[in-house]
């Protein structure tokens, strides 16, 4: 198989997402991960498809030179879905955004999840309706000013990792679009990963959310406010990595190492293969100002993916069974003659 | 009392009892026991929506018809010669679909004074309050005598109720001189892996029943049916509409070379046909049992995307949930089947009884122009073929193909001559062959000039990398908004659906070829009306008949056909969706209406009466 490059998931056609978007670094780290991906597991170029949804994000299929399908909005997870039954030699790429997953697609996105179907899925959460010029998503942080909540919003948003989560996902991580080299990382583990990983990008939309993560992306303050966890890794995080995560009564506590009588072996190991979800849980929610928002691969178990329990059924059962034709089955039970 | 064994050409049994009796079984039973016997039959199980309504109420009372006969059999009849009505409200719900003569059996021991209060009799004497009073009233003590014939059984109670129906079966199989080894098949099948000590049980009861009715005289006549003398060679079976839908998608899956994938969410009338197909896997169905309707149909236009033939069953209001993906459909040009078991709407409406409401929206329930090829089955056992015919236009035409089923087919049942299958046509979808030469491109809505089908490159394609997606684009796949791009690509995919016409069989004229009046039927209508229809012209009334399986596009002569008539009066389950279809697209000719929109198929009678108006 010849070696691909980035360039060659790339194609002719005019990237229209806005000056400054995030979305522009997240498809230049998709378009860098899928030769890597190849590498690792001999595929070929043909393999790929690109699904989205409806949103400024989901136009990502068109800039890919790969098979890709641009469906309606909420339901490119169905649309994911189908393709990977139909075909599992297939290696499934979804881009949706936050009000495409968790607001109208929200039923698929959960239950895609809870079948574990091998696709990975790549959330952009710019907390904003962009291509229907801003209107408030179910990410919107509580008490945002947008065009449809001028007095601000009045709904607690989702966390996604918590709604992955909790619908026991196998693969979850997050990270912020200007983290290059870390989403080549993450997306790379997603696509290893047998069953459905979900990948949250924290995406910048300069026009009707701008800022919505400065809090976390700007680098003055990145290193204290964010960590990211790699699994094996103890959980360290700040600027000179001499802050940590401790568990500490029934939570996690952000602790300063050589303060407060703790030491680096008080400082948790990140365990992303453990069954356990409470960790994970605790991980993906939190937040400032007490906690750093965790980003990284929060949590990646092995378990049997849907489309392979499929294939193997269908081989079992048509293994087991008498019936291998359409002439069989219209003979089969009971029939009689006329003579 | 003189004991007389009547030959007769045809009877309608109607067993109702509580939705909780096992009458669908004891009605299905004796239908296949019949088909096996020889009998031509057509079924119609008239069941309440909830599972177990309310114990002896009228609401939750549950039929099953049964028309058998030794010749032609084109309906479930519309009064029936025998009713078992297991408790008074079962009578009380079924007494007006009685013949002038016909026989009823009722469990007498169910008629006591609350049995009675709760099916709302002010009387003492329910055959009088009905009006029933005339007819042959056969009152047998049927729980007592079940309990009677397992009181040794070593069974509860409660195991032994539910033995009445075979009790019933009994009686029902002496008054037809049915044989009962067919049904001792069926017991030794269905228990013997998980309950053998259900087999014995069920056969004494059967036995007694049968041996009851012959014993206390109570039966003035019984009666023979004979097997049908010019049935045509070859091997039969029963078949349910809904099951021939699965079979015919399992067909046509076979003859294309494409794996099956039905992405469905369970809905009445139609998840019988998910249920099928899940059994199926053993020839390579795969079945997605969806989280929502929407879910169902983008699944399966995910899987048509990727190569499969792909197929989403529901009814109605499914049909309305998947509005938006069938438009996804259309703009992506993927072959994808919509099976509509259609029921009684709107809305919830009447779930488990039968309509023909959805043919509007199955033709223009969708936002922008969007034309989807649109085509129905005539019989239970007409089915297998419908769903067959949609696979390939499908397939063959690159487009979504709506097959308009209705709970009556979906549900009802007959005898089914098994085709040869290789008599069927073909199914060649349009693929993509070989690798294309460097620097060739492939563009996914270049068109056949001829069929204006678009070529289908599966993913797993070397070098035939697209994109599809809801947005207009050009014939090379490029998004564009250019707007005499998107008229010309308006036109051809409506000119693409057009075109279908050339494989839609030509119509068929009953009776003469031209006259004063043509009756046009479509869909499940089709044995009632051809019964009507022979009826009046033994009747020496001069009158013809055509029936439409194709909707969209009509079979090319259908304006040669409508031509040589007068009037032409469409008869249809709705307030006349067809007919006004019609008039839109002839509106040269004059099309009358007939409508019925009661959740119930036309009687025959009413029919006569109502084609008697034009004549």
């Amino acid at each position: 198989m010849p070696v691909l490059t980035a360039k060659d998931f790339k194609n002719d056609q005019e990237v229209r997402w806005c000056p400054g978007c995030g979305d522009h670094a997240v498809l230049a780290a998709l378009q860098r991960t899928m030769p890597k991906v190849s590498e690792a597991l001999n595929y070929e170029k043909e393999r790929y498809v690109v699904v989205s949804g409806i949103g400024c994000s989901s136009r990502l299929p068109y800039y890919m030179d790969t098979y890709g399908f641009h469906s309606i909005h909420g339901r490119a997870t169905a649309i994911s879905t189908g393709i990977k039954v139909a075909n599992p030699r297939l290696t499934v790429w979804q881009a949706c955004g936050d009000g495409d997953a968790l607001a109208i697609g929200g039923n698929h996105f959960i239950h895609a999840i809870r079948r574990n179907i091998d696709i990975n899925i790549i959330l952009f959460n710019n907390q904003i309706y962009g291509l229907t010029k801003g209107q408030y998503s179910p990410t919107s942080k509580l008490g945002a000013i947008t065009k449809t909540s001028p007095y601000g919003t009045i709904e607690q948003p989702f966390n996604p990792g918590s709604l992955v989560l909790g619908s026991k996902g196998t693969f979850f991580a997050r990270s912020l679009d200007v983290e290059l080299a870390l989403n080549e990382e993450i997306m790379t583990a997603a696509a290893l990963h047998d069953g459905t990983s979900v990948v949250e990008m924290l995406t910048n939309c300069v026009i009707f959310n701008d800022g919505a993560h400065r809090n976390l992306s700007d680098p003055a303050v990145r290193a204290d406010r964010t960590i990211v966890l790699r699994h094996g890794e103890k959980m360290l995080f700040g600027k000179d990595k001499n802050k940590g995560l401790v568990l500490f009564n029934m939570g996690l506590k952000a602790v300063t190492i050589g303060e407060d009588g703790f030491t680096i072996d008080d400082v948790l190991t990140h365990d992303a293969h453990s069954d356990n979800m409470g960790i994970h849980m605790m991980l993906a929610e939190m937040k400032g100002p007490g906690l750093p928002v965790a980003l990284g691969v929060i949590r990646d178990v092995a378990d049997r993916t849907y489309d392979q329990r499929m294939t193997e059924q269908v081989a079992q059962v048509t293994d087991k069974s008498k019936i291998h034709t359409v002439y069989d089955l219209l003979h089969s039970g009971s029939t009689w003659e006329v003579k | 009392m003189q004991h007389k064994v009547i030959d007769t050409e045809d009877v309608v049994i109607r067993f109702a009892g509580d939705s909780g009796d096992g009458m669908q079984l004891t009605g299905s039973l004796f239908a296949d026991m019949s088909a096996i016997y020889g009998n031509a039959l057509s079924t119609f199980p008239d069941f309440p929506a909830e599972i177990r309504a309310p114990h002896g109420t009228v609401s939750g009372v549950s039929g099953y018809q049964v028309h058998i006969g030794s010749s032609d059999v084109n309906t479930p009849g519309d009064y029936c010669d025998l009713l078992v009505a297991m408790n008074p409200a079962a009578l009380k719900a079924n007494a007006k679909w009685c013949k002038r003569h016909a026989m009823i059996l009722v469990d007498a021991d169910a008629f006591d004074e609350a049995g009675m209060k709760k099916a709302g009799f002010v009387t003492d004497d329910p055959f009088v309050e009905l009006g029933v009073e005339d007819r042959t009233i056969i009152t047998a003590p049927i729980t007592t005598m079940t309990k009677e014939s397992l009181k040794d059984s070593g069974m509860d109670l409660k195991s032994i109720l539910k033995c009445k129906n075979m009790f019933t079966l009994g009686i029902a199989c002496y008054i037809f001189n049915r044989p009962l080894e067919a049904i001792y098949q069926y017991l030794e099948k269905k228990f013997s892996k998980k309950h053998p000590e259900m087999i014995a049980p069920n056969k004494k009861v059967l036995n007694d029943g049968y041996y009851y009715s012959a014993n206390v005289q109570a039966i003035p006549n019984t009666y023979t049916i004979e097997p049908v003398k010019a049935a045509r060679k070859g091997t039969y079976r029963n078949i349910t509409g809904n099951q021939a839908i699965a079979w015919g998608l399992l067909a046509a899956a076979e003859r294309s070379g494409r794996p099956l994938f039905c992405g469905s969410y369970p809905i009445t009338p139609a998840t019988a046909i998910l249920e099928e197909l899940a059994i199926h896997k053993n020839l390579g169905a795969k079945t997605f049992q969806a989280e929502d309707e929407i879910s169902a149909i983008c699944t399966s236009i995910g899987a048509a995307f990727a190569g499969d033939l792909a197929v989403t069953t529901t009814s109605g209001p499914g049909l309305s949930l998947k509005s938006e993906a069938l438009g996804l459909a259309v703009m992506t040009e993927l072959p994808l089947v919509i099976v509509d078991v259609q029921r009684g709407g709107p809305s919830t409406g009447l779930p488990t009884k039968t309509e023909q409401t959805d043919l509007n929206q199955a033709l223009y329930g969708r936002n922008g122009e969007c034309p989807i090829p649109v085509m129905t089955a005539h019989s239970p056992a007409n089915c297998f073929y419908a769903a067959y015919m949609a696979c390939k236009f499908a397939l063959e035409h690159m487009t979504p193909v709506i097959l308009l089923s209705e709970g009556f087919l979906g549900n009802g049942s007959e005898p089914w001559l098994i085709p040869d299958l290789n008599e069927y046509p073909d199914i060649v979808p349009p693929l993509v062959s070989g690798e294309l030469e460097p620097g060739q491109k492939f563009y996914p809505f270049r068109r056949d000039p001829e069929t204006l089908v678009p070529r289908w490159a599966l993913p797993g394609q070397k070098g035939y990398e697209h994109r599809k997606g809801g947005l207009e684009k050009n014939h090379e796949g490029v998004l564009s908004n250019d707007p005499l791009n998107h008229a010309t690509m308006v036109a051809e995919r409506a000119e693409k659906v057009a075109r279908i016409a050339k494989d839609v069989p030509l119509l068929h004229i009953q009776g003469e070829q031209s006259g004063k009046l043509l009756v046009v039927g479509w869909g499940g209508t089709y044995g009632h009306i051809a019964s009507a229809f022979h009826d009046l012209r033994e009747a020496g009334y001069n009158v013809s008949y055509t029936h439409f399986d194709f909707i969209n596009p009509l079979p090319k002569n259908a304006r040669e056909v409508f031509s040589g008539f007068e009037k032409v009066l469409v008869c249809e389950l709705n307030c006349g969706q067809f007919a006004d279809y019609l008039r839109s697209r002839f509106p040269e000719f004059c099309f009358e209406k007939f409508n019925k929109v009661q959740g119930q198929p036309f009687l025959v009678s009413e029919l006569v009466e109502a084609i008697k108006q034009y004549l």
